[in-house]
C-alpha cells in the first residue's frame, strides 16, 4: 500500500561503464546529457554577460569602437572563423563514428579536429603578438599612438577579454578532445557507450558557437 | 508497508555498516563520493564559518555600543563588516541547505542512491574549501573594506585584498553552480520509480528552483567579478567613469546576481519548513502544487526585480515604476506559500518536537521579514529607508533568520538520520525561545533605527541612536547564547547511544524508510514510490519504534 | 496614534514627507497585522489540534482552490494599492518645479561642498530658504557617495561621472541633518552635513554676508576661498607666471603703468577699484577683459582678497 523496498535486479550484463548509481545506461546517458546543457547554458551566460558590457560600451563609445576595430586583421579572422568551422564538422563526425563503433575512424576525426584547434590557436598568436607589438593592449597598458579617436584602449580591453576567455575555452576543448583521443584508442567507446564523446562534441560547437557571434562582433563593426 | 520494510530494509542493514563508519578513515572522506558524506563535510565547513561569521557580528555590535571608538578603529570596523558579509553570504547561508542538508537528503527523498555527478559533487566541496581559503587568506593581504557588494569604483580603488576576494567570490560562485548543475539532472533522472514530479517531496521543488537560480545567475555574477578584477588589474574601463566607463553598471550586473542569490538563501529555508510542518502535523501538505509552483515562480520572478537595489541611484521614473511593480508580485508567492503551511497545520495532529519548533519560529519571522519588504519595494518609502538600518534588519530577516530557522530546524529534523542518534528534547524549546527571542531583540531595533535615519556601515553614529543600538547589541548577546545552548545538545548526542529509529518522527517520505544512518548505498535495492510524499490517510508507520539491528 | 509615527520617523520637513509618511504607517499597521494574524492561527491550530495520541487521523485535506485563490488574491490587492501609493510618492518628487534654486552638491572623501548660483561655495552647511522650491544637483567627485536627509525622506547617490537631482520645499525653518548613505570607505560615518532652513530674513543675511564659517573666518584665509572659488584663479596666477591678468606674486605696493599711461601703487583702494570697475584701470599689456564683481561679492570678501594679496610675496 506504500512504498516498498525491494532487491536490486539481478545483474543482467551490465556495461562496466555504468555508475553504481544509475538503473541503465540510458539513464546515465540522459543525465550526461541534461548536466551538460546545463554547463553549456553557464558558459553561454558567463559570455552574455561580456556581450552585454561590450553592447553597452560600444553605444557609449562608437567612434572609438569604429577606429579601434580597424586593427583587427579580418583575412585572419575569418580564416579562423572558418577554421572552426571545418573543426565542428569533424567532431560530428568524430561522434557519428563513435556512435557507430567505427574507432579508426573515430580517431582520424578527433586528430582533424585537435589539429583544427591547434591551427585556431597558432592564428590567434600571431594575431595578439602583432597586437602586442604595436601596443595595442588592454587598459591601462594601451600604449598605441597616432590615435585619431581617443577611447580605443576599451574596445581592446574587450577584444582581449573575450577572445582570451574564448582561448581559453578552445583550450580545455582540446584538453577534453586529447581525454576522448586517449579513451577511444583505448577503445571504451562503441555504439553502447559514446557519452563522453558526444558530451564534449556538445561542448566544442558551443565554443565554436560563440566564436561566431564573436567574429562579427569584433572584426566586422559597421 | 511497516513490515516491508522491516523485511526488506531494515532487516538487511544488519550485513552492511552505516555510511559513517564503512569505509573509515580521514583518507576514506577526502575522497568519498557518498553525497551523504560530501553533505556532512559541507555542513561542518559551514558552521565552522558560521561560527566565524558570527563572531564578527558580535564584535560589530560590541563596536556599535557605543558612538565613536568602543573596541576597534574605523578601518578595523569597516574590514569586519566586510568579512561577516562575505563569509555569512558566501560561505555560509548559500551554500547552508543546498549543499549541506540538500546533499544529504536530497538523493534520499527521490529513492535515489546518490547524486547524478558523484564527482562532480566532490569537486564542489574541494572549490569551496578553495574558494573559503582565498577569502581568509585576504586577512594576511591586509583585508578587504569593500563590504560584500564590492561597489566600483570603492572596491577598484582601494587597497587591501580586494582583487583576492573577488577571485574567492568568483571561485564560490563555480562549487555553487557545480551543486545547482547536480541537482537539477538528479531531480530530472533520478527520481525513484513511479515518482512523478508531483509525487516528488516539496523540498525537492525547492532544491530544483534553487539549482536553477544557481545555474542562471552564478555566470553573471563570475563574469562581473572577472570585470571588477580586470578593472582593478589592467584597468580595462568599463566601470571607470573616468576612462569613460559606468560604475553604476556594476551595480547593475551584480544585483542580477544577488538578487536571485537572495532566493537562493530563502527558498531552500521555505523546501526544509514544507517538509516539517506535514511531518509534526501528521497531515497532508496543503496546496502541494501551489507550493511547489510558487517556488519556481519565486526563483524566475527573482531575475526581473534586481534593479529595485538602485531606485535612488538615478534610475529613470520608468524603470523605477517597473522594477517597483514586478518586486511587489514577489509577495504574492510568498504569502500562499504561508498560509498553506498555515492550512497544513489547520485540523491536524501537531506535536511540537524541536524541529516543529524552530518551523513554527520560522513562520513568524519569515512573515515580518516579508512585510518589510513592501516599504523597500515602494518606491517612495524606499527612497527614505535605502541603505538604513532598515534594510539591514529586512535583510537579516529575510536572509539570516529564515535561513537560520530553517537550517536549525532542518538539522534537528534530520540529526537522528545523519548521525543515528537523538538528541535531548527538553533544552530545544529553550534554545528555540533564546534564539527567537535574541534575534528579534537584535533586529527590531534595527528597524527603528532605519526609520529614524541611522545609515547603514557607519562606524560612528549620533548620539540619539545609542539606545536602540544598545538593544540591538544586548540582543545579539542573548542571540549567540541560544545558539551556543542548542550546539551543547546537539553535540552532547554524539555521547549517546547511537540508537535512533528509522523515523522517529513518523515521516512520510523516503529518506524515513532506511536505517538511521543509512547504508553506503542509502537503500536496499531500488525503493518503488507507492504513495505520495505527505499521505496520512492509511494508519501511520509507529512512531519511535526502534528495529535497527546491532 | 501620532506618538507612534513620532516614535519611528524624524519629523518630518519638506513637502513631500507627508507622502512618504502615510504609506510608511500603513504598512507598519499592515506588518503589525499580519504578524499578529499569523501568529494567532499558528497558535490557535497548535492549541486546538495538539497532538494527544499517536493515533490520531487527520483528514485528508489536498487543497481548495476558492481558499487559494482568496488568499492570493487578497495580497495582490494590497501590493498593488501599496505599489500605486509609493509611485505617486516618487512621481510627486520626481521633476523639480522650473523656480526652483538650483544648488550643486558634490561628494568628496568625506565633505559636502555646496555651489550657489551666485558662485557662493560652503562647506557641509546648506543654507536654503523656507517654503522655496530647493533643487540640489548632485555629483561625486571620487566613489558613490549618497546624499540623505532622513527629515526631508529624500535620498540620492552621488555618482562620478554623472548628475542627479534632487529637490525639496522645506517647510520649516531649522536644522536638518544631513548623512552620506553610500558606504565611501573609512570617514563614512563622519561625512555628515547640516541644511540650515532659513527664514527669509535669515537667508537673505546669509546671502549677504556669508555663512557663520565665512562672517567668523580670517580675513587672508576667506581671500584665499574667494580666490580659488570666484574665478580669480583662472587669470591670476600666485607664482609669476603670466595670465590673462597679471599674477598676484609680489604685486602688492608695486607701482605699474596703465594703458593711459600712468602710473598707479597697488594698494587696497587700487585693488577694490580693480574688483568693482576693472575697466577704470588696465595695467599696460593685458586686455580689458576682466568682469566686474560688482554685486557678487560680499564686502567682508573683498576685504579678505585684499589681505590675500598683501600676503603674496
Amino acid at each position: 500500500m506504500s512504498t516498498v523496498t525491494h532487491p536490486a535486479p539481478a545483474e543482467h550484463g551490465h556495461s562496466p561503464f555504468l555508475q553504481h548509481h544509475f538503473r541503465e545506461m540510458k539513464q546515465q546517458f540522459d543525465a550526461a546529457k541534461i548536466g551538460m546543457w546545463l554547463f553549456l547554458v553557464t558558459e553561454v551566460l558567463l559570455f552574455g554577460g561580456l556581450f552585454v558590457g561590450y553592447g553597452l560600451m560600444h553605444a557609449r563609445h562608437p567612434e572609438a569602437f569604429m577606429a579601434a576595430h580597424h586593427h583587427l586583421d579580418k583575412v585572419m579572422g575569418a580564416t579562423n572563423t572558418i577554421v572552426l568551422l571545418v573543426s565542428s564538422f569533424t567532431m560530428v563526425m568524430a561522434v557519428w563514428s563513435a556512435q557507430t563503433s567505427r574507432r579508426k575512424l573515430c580517431i582520424l576525426f578527433l586528430i582533424l579536429t585537435l589539429l583544427c584547434a591547434g591551427t585556431f590557436m597558432v592564428i590567434k598568436y600571431f594575431e595578439y603578438s602583432h597586437k602586442f607589438h604595436e601596443g595595442l593592449l588592454p587598459g591601462k597598458y594601451y600604449t598605441h599612438h597616432g590615435d585619431t579617436v581617443p577611447g580605443q584602449f576599451m574596445f581592446f580591453s574587450f577584444y582581449f577579454m573575450m577572445t582570451g576567455l574564448h582561448g581559453i575555452h578552445v583550450l580545455l576543448g582540446m584538453a577534453a578532445i586529447l581525454w576522448i583521443l586517449a579513451r577511444t584508442i583505448r577503445g571504451d567507446f562503441s555504439s553502447e557507450y559514446y557519452a563522453p564523446v558526444d558530451i564534449t562534441g556538445l561542448y566544442w560547437h558551443l565554443v565554436d558557437l560563440i566564436w561566431i557571434y564573436l567574429f562579427p562582433l569584433m572584426y566586422l563593426i559597421s | 508497508m511497516s513490515e516491508a520494510i522491516t523485511h526488506n530494509g531494515i532487516g538487511h542493514a544488519a550485513h552492511h555498516a552505516d555510511y559513517l563508519e564503512d569505509p573509515k578513515g580521514l583518507w576514506s572522506w577526502l575522497t568519498t563520493l557518498d553525497h551523504k558524506r560530501i553533505g556532512l563535510m559541507y555542513l561542518w565547513s559551514v558552521l565552522t564559518f558560521f561560527l566565524a561569521g558570527g563572531i564578527f557580528a558580535l564584535l560589530i555590535r560590541l563596536e556599535l555600543l557605543t558612538p565613536k571608538q568602543t573596541i576597534m578603529t574605523a578601518e578595523q570596523y569597516n574590514r569586519v563588516f566586510t568579512l561577516h558579509g562575505t563569509i555569512m553570504v558566501f560561505l555560509v547561508i548559500i551554500p547552508a541547505i543546498p549543499a549541506a542538508l540538500g546533499n544529504f537528503v536530497l538523493p534520499l527523498l527521490l529513492g535515489a542512491k546518490d547524486v547524478a555527478f558523484p564527482r562532480l559533487n566532490l569537486a564542489s566541496l574541494y572549490v569551496y574549501w578553495t574558494g573559503a581559503l582565498m577569502a581568509l587568506s585576504t586577512l594576511l593581504l591586509g583585508g578587504v573594506d569593500t563590504g560584500w557588494t564590492f561597489y566600483t569604483p570603492y572596491s577598484t580603488t582601494t587597497g587591501g585584498g580586494v582583487t583576492m576576494m573577488v577571485l574567492a567570490a568568483f571561485t564560490l560562485g563555480f562549487s555553487s553552480i557545480f551543486t545547482g548543475v547536480n541537482f537539477i539532472t538528479t531531480i530530472h533522472k533520478l527520481r525513484a520509480p513511479g515518482m512523478g514530479w508531483f509525487e516528488m517531496p516539496l523540498f525537492c521543488w525547492g532544491m530544483y528552483s534553487t539549482a536553477l537560480i544557481q545555474v542562471l545567475a552564478t555566470p553573471v555574477l563570475g563574469i562581473t567579478l572577472l570585470l571588477l578584477v580586470m578593472e582593478r588589474v589592467l584597468g580595462v574601463g568599463i566601470f571607470d567613469p573616468q576612462l569613460g566607463g559606468d560604475p553604476v553598471l556594476f551595480q547593475h550586473f551584480f544585483w542580477f546576481y544577488s538578487h536571485p542569490a537572495v532566493y537562493i538563501m530563502i527558498l531552500p529555508g521555505m523546501a526544509v519548513i514544507s517538509e516539517i510542518i506535514p511531518t509534526f502535523s501528521k497531515k497532508t501538505i496543503f496546496g502541494y502544487k501551489a507550493i511547489a509552483f510558487s517556488s519556481v515562480a519565486i526563483a524566475l520572478l527573482g531575475f526581473l526585480v534586481w534593479a529595485h537595489h538602485m531606485f535612488v541611484a538615478g534610475m529613470s521614473l520608468f524603470a523605477g515604476a517597473i522594477f517597483s511593480f514586478l518586486t511587489f508580485f514577489i509577495a504574492i508567492p510568498s504569502a500562499i506559500k504561508v498560509f498553506n503551511w498555515i492550512a497544513t497545520m489547520w485540523r491536524g495532529s501537531i506535536s511540537l518536537e524541536a524541529p516543529m519548533l524552530y518551523a513554527m519560529a520560522f513562520l513568524l519571522i519569515f512573515t515580518i521579514g516579508g512585510l518589510t519588504g513592501l516599504f523597500l519595494a515602494a518606491l517612495s518609502t524606499d527612497v527614505h529607508l535605502h541603505d538604513t538600518y532598515f534594510v539591514v534588519s529586512h535583510f537579516h530577516y529575510v536572509m539570516a533568520g529564515t535561513s537560520l530557522f530553517a537550517l536549525l530546524a532542518g538539522i534537528h529534523y534530520w540529526w537522528p538520520k545523519m548521525f543515528g542518534r537523538m538528541y535531548s528534547n527538553k533544552l530545544a524549546p529553550l534554545a528555540c525561545a533564546l534564539v527567537f527571542i535574541g534575534f528579534n531583540a537584535t533586529f527590531l531595533p534595527q528597524f527603528v533605527l532605519g526609520s529614524r535615519g541611522m545609515p547603514r556601515r557607519y562606524y560612528n553614529y549620533l548620539p540619539q541612536f545609542q539606545d536602540l543600538h544598545v538593544a540591538s547589541t544586548v540582543g545579539s548577546w542573548i542571540l549567540a547564547a541560544g545558539l551556543f545552548l542548542a550546539a551543547a545538545y546537539l553535540l552532547a548526542s554524539f555521547r549517546g547511544p547511537k540508537n535512533a529509529p528509522a523515523n522517529p518522527w513518523g515521516g512520510r517520505t523516503l529518506e524515513w524508510e532506511t536505517t538511521s544512518p543509512p547504508t553506503t548505498h542509502n537503500f536496499e535495492g531500488q525503493p518503488v514510490l507507492q504513495h505520495g510524499p505527505y499521505d496520512y490517510r492509511a494508519n501511520p508507520a509507529p512512531v519511535g519504534v526502534h528495529e535497527h539491528s546491532h | 496614534m501620532n506618538w507612534f509615527r513620532d516614535y519611528l520617523l524624524p519629523r518630518g520637513g519638506a513637502t513631500h514627507a507627508g507622502d512618504v509618511d502615510g504609506l510608511f504607517m500603513f504598512i507598519i499597521y499592515l506588518t503589525i497585522f499580519f504578524f499578529f494574524f499569523n501568529g494567532a492561527l499558528i497558535f490557535y491550530a497548535v492549541k486546538r489540534w495538539r497532538r494527544r495520541s499517536d493515533r490520531e487521523v487527520t483528514p485528508h485535506i489536498t487543497h481548495d482552490t476558492r481558499l487559494e485563490l482568496i488568499w492570493s488574491f487578497i495580497p495582490l490587492v494590497v501590493v498593488m494599492l501599496v505599489f500605486f501609493w509609493g509611485f505617486k510618492g516618487y512621481v510627486r518628487a520626481w521633476v523639480a518645479p522650473n523656480d526652483s534654486i538650483e544648488i550643486v552638491a558634490t561628494g568628496k572623501k568625506w565633505v559636502w561642498q555646496f555651489e550657489y548660483p551666485d558662485g557662493t561655495r560652503t562647506l557641509n552647511d546648506l543654507h536654503v530658504p523656507v517654503n522655496k522650491p530647493v533643487k540640489l544637483v548632485l555629483h561625486s567627485e571620487d566613489v558613490i557617495h549618497s546624499f540623505y536627509v532622513p527629515g526631508f525622506r529624500l535620498k540620492r547617490d552621488a555618482i562620478p561621472g554623472r548628475y542627479t537631482e534632487l529637490w525639496f520645499t522645506a517647510t520649516e525653518p531649522g536644522v536638518q541633518q544631513v548623512f552620506c548613505a553610500e558606504y565611501c570607505g573609512k570617514g563614512h560615518s563622519d561625512m555628515l552635513a547640516r541644511i540650515f532652513v532659513d527664514t527669509p530674513e535669515q537667508y537673505e543675511t546669509f546671502l549677504r554676508e556669508g555663512d557663520e564659517q565665512v562672517r567668523k573666518m580670517p580675513l587672508k584665509d576667506l581671500g584665499q576661498l574667494v580666490y580659488e572659488n570666484k574665478g580669480c584663479a583662472t587669470c591670476h596666477s600666485l607664482d609669476g607666471t603670466r595670465g590673462q591678468g597679471p599674477s598676484w606674486k609680489g604685486i602688492w605696493g608695486k607701482v605699474h603703468t596703465g594703458t593711459d599711461g600712468k602710473q598707479y601703487t597697488v594698494d587696497a583702494n587700487y585693488i577694490r577699484q580693480s574688483i568693482l570697475q576693472p575697466q577704470a584701470v588696465v595695467v599696460q599689456g593685458f586686455e580689458p577683459i576682466m568682469p566686474t564683481f560688482q554685486g557678487l561679492l560680499r564686502e567682508r570678501e573683498i576685504s579678505g582678497l585684499i589681505e590675500f594679496i598683501k600676503s603674496q610675496e
